[in-house]
């Protein structure tokens, strides 16, 4: 695929131009506001998640980026041309369906070749071009089969060959891993990165499952009722979370505020701070230097293999998930019911929006 | 389905129980009473008292194929059969692509009960009424200034085409719903247009449906004798050639020998269609 990395240079005169822009885009269905003024940039190149609960309007956005919906305000740029009343025919941007929407009379190859097809493409190159990609997602040999003979892992390699094939600037993604199972998930999201960087365009995915966005994903932009609540990198909004809504979306946290996060934080508030940065000792045991404490009753032990979850009522009121690394071989120290002392450092403390920016005026769930 | 072998006795005993009256339906009155059609296409009739006899002969078939009358019925009818079945087809298509796909769920509804509500009127009636409008002095003459073609084949076209519409439509309607928006939205990214999609996909996808409304459309309008005698004129089909010999004539021999015809066109159409997967969509 050495050709497609060399045409893309050719093709990028000018890296300042955002791939994909975004600008006070928004879409009602009826009464419903499905997305409410979304201003986003993807660079070229990006391997960009779009993350958040179901209704929370990011598929919308993928779908009026490839076309298939017409933004009710606002404006779409892809390469910096304002691609708002484009047909999705006419946009360089390809989708690989959350159902993979592969046509079923047609045989693998032919479904491949379909959009070198319908460009008119000559019959030599077709079969070379869906051939190579068929190889690029390791699929070489079951073009002659039909799509329903064939695995969900492997349909939704065929979804991608096919998308691929036509060499667009963009490539969205619905819910890609979204109907396979565990091990092929996680098998796909390491091929998809390394297909991403082998054919160095833009992928841009929708997902609900934030462990999916977190480890596939460059940067992210979390959406809750519609809007964007936090651009960044995937590290960056882990660590560093914005409102309370990205707080208990991405990862797990304990969101602490009123008599509770004046106690434990020692100012008022909303805070959030994550389970795995929270360090539990028996009773009596004093915190080492620069943490802050507090004491409380262990309410609940959940051994998960590799960590054990502990929730303990704190005194000042509120409960705090702690999660431990399970590293050493003997049983948890600490039983139900048992007195013990949090710990945590003070940095690790996210002060957060008591909010989201403005709900929306309607309800968009 | 597969009835596992390891099934109990009992099991057994009440499945036999389930399926045996109608397998009795089915073999005894169903294709009994189409065996006696093809023996009886084989006795003699008395000269004198035109009673059946059962005594064999080849001359009823020996009739179809050299008497020039019955094969130029025979042609006569298959090319009605078949131009009821393009008509329908034609206005079926571009009407159910509308119901399925562009039409509001209300609008849906009101075409869906427009399509079958005339199901529920009388056969007789509604070919009554197309011989209304097609008389010299009807409405359709009225309009094109005296220019309607009148009674005759193209008439009997016509009036079977508006009889059996629903039978295409309804299927062609459920052809179309099946096929995913998803389809044609991933045919329009890839880069077709519109007309592209219609052509690549979706009637790929909707040709079993077509073909399956056909075969009702194909071999309803082979078996009728009703619409001809009331819009044809002097149009003979098979239907009432038939009707005539087992009527007129007397001649039940003739008349079931005649059946085969029409028997032998369905089955041969039904072969056809199968190759392109329309019996999975009856």
């Amino acid at each position: 695929m050495a050709q497609v990395a060399a045409r893309r240079d050719v093709r990028d005169a000018d890296p300042a131009t955002p791939g994909i822009a975004l600008e006070g885009v928004r879409k009602t269905f009826g009464s419903v506001v499905a997305v409410d003024r979304v201003d986003l940039e993807i660079a070229d190149g990006e391997l960009f998640a779009m993350l958040g609960p179901s209704g929370s309007g990011k598929t919308t956005v993928l779908r009026m980026i490839a076309g298939f919906e017409q933004p009710t305000e606002g404006r779409i740029r892809l390469a910096g041309i304002d691609s708002t009343d484009l047909p999705p025919h006419r946009r360089d941007v390809n989708t690989v369906f959350q159902d993979y929407a592969l046509f079923p009379h047609l045989s693998v190859q032919q479904n491949v070749e379909y959009g070198l097809t319908v460009r008119g493409i000559g019959r030599a190159e077709r079969i070379r071009r869906a051939g190579e990609a068929l190889d690029m997602v390791r699929l070489a040999g079951v073009g002659a089969r039909r799509p329903d003979e064939l695995s969900g892992g492997q349909r939704q390699r065929v979804a991608l060959a096919r998308a691929l094939v036509v060499r667009p600037r963009v490539l969205l993604l619905d819910e890609p891993l979204g109907a396979l199972d565990l091990k092929l998930r996680e098998q796909m999201q390491v091929e998809l990165k390394a297909i991403q960087r082998e054919v160095g365009i833009t992928f841009v995915f929708v997902t609900h499952d934030q462990d999916e966005a977190l480890t596939l994903c460059d940067r992210l932009a979390v959406f809750n009722a519609g809007r964007i609540e936090q651009v960044g990198a995937a590290a960056d909004v882990y660590e560093r979370p914005q409102t309370r809504f990205v707080a208990g979306f991405v990862g797990t946290s304990n969101v602490l505020d009123g008599a509770a996060a004046a106690a434990l934080v020692g100012r008022p508030g909303v805070f959030g701070i994550r389970p795995e940065k929270l360090e539990v000792l028996p009773a009596g045991t004093a915190a080492g230097g620069g943490l802050r404490s507090t004491e409380g009753t262990v309410a609940e032990v959940v051994y998960a293999g590799s960590t054990t979850r502990l929730i303990v009522d704190t005194d000042a009121g509120a409960a705090l998930s702690v999660v431990q690394l399970n590293a050493d071989t003997g049983p948890a120290a600490l039983r139900r019911g048992d007195r013990a002392v949090v710990a945590w450092h003070p940095e690790s403390v996210r002060t957060l929006e008591s909010a989201s920016p403005t709900p929306p005026p309607e309800g968009s769930a | 389905m597969s009835v596992p072998s390891t099934a109990r006795p009992g099991a057994r005993l009440r499945l036999a129980a389930l399926l045996g009256p109608p397998m009795v339906w089915l073999v005894v009155a169903y294709l009994g009473s189409m065996a006696v059609l093809l023996v009886s296409a084989f006795w003699s009739t008395n000269t004198f008292t035109g009673a059946v006899v059962p005594v064999y002969t080849s001359g009823n078939l020996l009739a179809l194929v050299t008497d020039p009358l019955y094969r130029d019925v025979t042609l006569r009818t298959l090319l009605v059969a078949l131009g009821v079945t393009v008509l329908d087809a034609a206005v079926a298509v571009p009407m159910a692509l509308y119901m399925s796909r562009v039409a509001s769920p209300r609008a849906r509804v009101a075409l869906v009960v427009a399509v079958t509500t005339p199901l529920w009127a009388s056969y007789l009636v509604k070919a009554y009424a197309w011989r209304v409008l097609l008389s010299p002095t009807g409405p359709i003459a009225w309009l094109t200034g005296g220019h309607s073609s009148g009674y005759g084949i193209g008439a009997v076209v016509v009036t079977l085409a508006y009889l059996w519409l629903p039978y295409m439509v309804l299927p062609v309607f459920a052809g179309f719903d099946r096929v995913p928006d998803s389809l044609l939205e991933a045919s329009a990214d890839l880069g077709a247009p519109m007309r592209t999609t219609l052509r690549r996909i979706v009637a790929p996808l909707v040709l079993p449906a077509v073909a399956a409304g056909s075969i009702f459309t194909f071999s309803l309008s082979l078996g009728d004798y009703i619409a001809v005698t009331i819009v044809g004129g002097k149009t003979q089909m098979l239907g009432n050639v038939i009707y005539g010999q087992l009527i007129t004539a007397n001649d039940q021999p003739l008349a079931a020998a005649l059946s085969l015809v029409p028997l032998a066109a369905i089955v041969i159409y039904l072969l056809a269609m199968r190759r392109t997967g329309a019996l999975e969509n009856v």
